[in-house]
């Protein structure tokens, strides 16, 4: 417990030198990348960096968080978050997650709002590929490591799999009580009447619910938990999932956890049951009734269309759909 | 006024440091009465009401409170969690200024029933109903019911604060000068409103003023405190008709004279 809470903590392990001499390089690196900010922030000469970029010690600090983190589902524990080649609100919290759970074996995929094409998907996957030389891969299903921003995929998780959440702001109370000293102590005594006062005053205001990202959840009865950005429309895979889900935040310096099993309830008032929403319409180009829709602008005339946003789902659906129409021309 | 005796305090004392706080006090307080701990600017009014209500620990005594299931506590011996609980079900504190008993960016309806939910309530439409019945017994008008306090004036505050206080059903409540800060007109509807409530809900009250006619009003019982010692209690009525200690001669003469 105390080796976990106390950052600075790094006298597990022997090979304190040498990764001193890699952190020192990576120092460098961070200065050296910093300065060229913008464009491709992982350039070639990374080589000779520690697996997955961290040295083993750090990695070995945030595996204990995060095995803390698993013991105690929906506890924000503490983690010494280190500086990475790239900014905050890039996801720091998660790649730190995702870098301490690599292993040479595992296949990566990294999503942002469900796309695998994103400025911030492609750079972290690179990132990756580049300082672990692991597999990396669009299909859900072949991933063992997935790393998220804004969605959990449509294609269910299995047990094999790790999904890594990226974080900006993991404490739920702080919407209503700013003080961490005060949060921390309504988490310990369960006190989450300030929960509901927040659904209170939405449903005073709009009529409704109208929480509609980070939608808070109960999780195993005994925390409330920020589930991260993702729409309310993913809440209900949080509960019971097969696959472990990590939760990491990188500027607050917070992980959490909900283990595969897990109970996860949405917060919610009897009379104004909790609804994750759907689309009256279909997913444009694939046809899917039961995707997370986004909204695309097509033209500069206004014309507009909802297309699914998890794009390995959508593209896979067509080309199935591409394949069973020759198939089927091929038979006539 | 019931006989029953619900809250028990023995020699209780609070030092900081070197300085007094209050010291010795000892006393008890019935169901569904009204004591009111008068003296002058650091007297140890405000020391004695936080420890009484858990706010602050004390350096010694003993404080015992019989539960609304009948059985005494020893109040200083519960566990934090036990602690808050018992403020917010049967114990509830009103402060002085409202800002520090009601969340400013929450509506009316919100901060009164933050309290009916933090003690599980779940149902949207109870939880508003009772938050409006609230208001109404308070005097706020029922159009005001989604407006934060920011948009109430001060007297309009406080009547919130004491809704808020009140949702819960409390039995025992601590009060810090309620009517402190407000202007004449203002404390005097306050004031009716108080005694309005204490009645129809038989609570027992400890009221801590430094306006002898705020005790004459609502109190059936008073302590004078001096130097964080009670230097006299009674019967209201006795204590500023006929008052044995010279402190408290001096100052029920000094009211009078103003
Ligand atoms: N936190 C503190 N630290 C040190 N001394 C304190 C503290 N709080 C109060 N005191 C002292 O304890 C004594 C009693 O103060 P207290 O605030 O209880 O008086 P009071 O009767 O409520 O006064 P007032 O009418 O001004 O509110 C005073 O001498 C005061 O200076
Ligand atoms: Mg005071
Ligand atoms: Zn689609």
């Amino acid at each position: 417990m105390s080796a976990v809470d106390d950052p600075t903590d790094l006298t597990l392990g022997s090979e304190g030198s040498d990764a001193s001499v890699a952190e020192a390089k990576g120092d460098e690196q961070i200065a050296d990348l910093s300065s060229d900010a913008g464009d491709d922030r992982i350039d070639e000469t990374i080589d000779g960096y520690n697996f997955a970029y961290l040295d083993e010690n750090t990695k070995r600090m945030i595996r204990r968080a995060i095995l803390k983190a698993v013991a105690i589902p929906g506890y924000q524990t503490p983690f010494a978050s280190r500086e990475m080649p790239m900014p905050y609100g890039w996801g720091t919290g998660g790649v730190q997650v995702t870098a301490a759970c690599l292993t040479p074996g595992d296949t990566l995929k990294v999503i942002d709002q469900g796309a695998d094409d994103t400025t911030n998907a492609v750079s972290i996957r690179q990132f990756f590929e580049k300082t672990a030389r692991v597999d990396t891969t669009t299909r859900t299903e072949d991933a063992t490591v997935i790393q998220t921003r804004h969605r959990i995929p449509e294609k269910a998780l299995t047990e094999d799999q790790i999904i890594v959440y990226q974080v900006p702001i993991p404490e739920p109370l702080r919407y209503l009580e700013p003080r961490e000293t005060e949060t921390r102590k309504m988490h310990a005594l369960e006190e989450y009447g300030l929960m509901h006062v927040k659904l209170y005053e939405d449903i005073s205001r709009h009529g409704h619910i109208a929480t509609t990202y980070a939608y808070p959840v109960m999780v195993e009865d005994r925390y409330v938990t920020d589930p991260s950005p993702i729409p309310k429309f993913d809440n209900p895979k949080l509960s019971n999932s097969p696959a472990l889900q990590l939760f990491g935040a990188g500027r607050e310096q917070r992980i959490y956890a909900i283990p595969p099993y897990t109970k996860v309830k949405s917060l919610d008032f009897e009379d104004y049951p909790f609804d994750p929403g759907q689309w009256p319409q279909a997913c444009a180009l694939c046809g899917a009734e039961d995707s997370y829709l986004d909204e695309i602008i097509t033209d500069d005339a206004g014309g507009r269309m909802f297309v699914c946003s998890d794009t390995d789902f959508c593209s896979r659906r067509r080309a199935e759909q591409d394949a069973a129409a020759t198939s089927e021309e091929g038979e006539q | 006024m019931s006989q029953e005796v619900i809250l028990r305090v023995e020699e209780l004392t609070k030092l900081y440091g070197a300085r007094v706080g209050c010291r010795n006090v000892s006393f008890e307080l019935c169901g569904a009465e009204v004591l009111a701990v008068v003296g002058e600017s650091g007297s140890g009014k405000s020391t004695l009401l936080n420890c009484l209500s858990g706010q602050l620990p004390p350096s010694g005594g003993s404080l015992s409170y019989r539960g609304a299931n009948g059985h005494w506590r020893d109040v200083l011996a519960l566990s934090e969690p036990e602690r808050r609980l018992l403020s917010r079900t049967e114990w509830a504190f009103v402060h002085q200024d409202p800002r520090d008993g009601l969340r400013m960016t929450v509506s009316a309806g919100g901060n009164v029933g933050e309290r009916m939910m933090a003690v599980g309530a779940r149902h949207y439409g109870t939880i508003r109903s009772t938050a409006a019945d609230w208001l109404r017994q308070v005097e706020i008008p029922q159009d005001r019911l989604d407006d934060r306090p920011t948009a109430f004036s001060g007297g309009m505050r406080q009547r919130l604060q004491i809704a808020r206080a009140l949702a819960t059903n409390p039995r025992l409540v601590f009060m810090d000068e309620p009517t402190g800060g407000l202007d004449v007109s203002v404390q005097a509807r306050l004031l009716d409103l108080i005694r309005t409530l204490v009645n129809q809900f038989e609570l027992s009250v400890i009221l801590v003023t430094h306006d002898l006619a705020v005790a004459r009003l609502l109190a059936h019982r008073m302590m004078v405190m001096k130097d964080g010692h009670v230097v006299e209690s009674g019967l209201t009525d006795q204590v500023l008709d006929d008052p044995q200690h010279p402190y408290s001669q001096l100052l029920v003469s000094s009211i009078l004279q103003t």
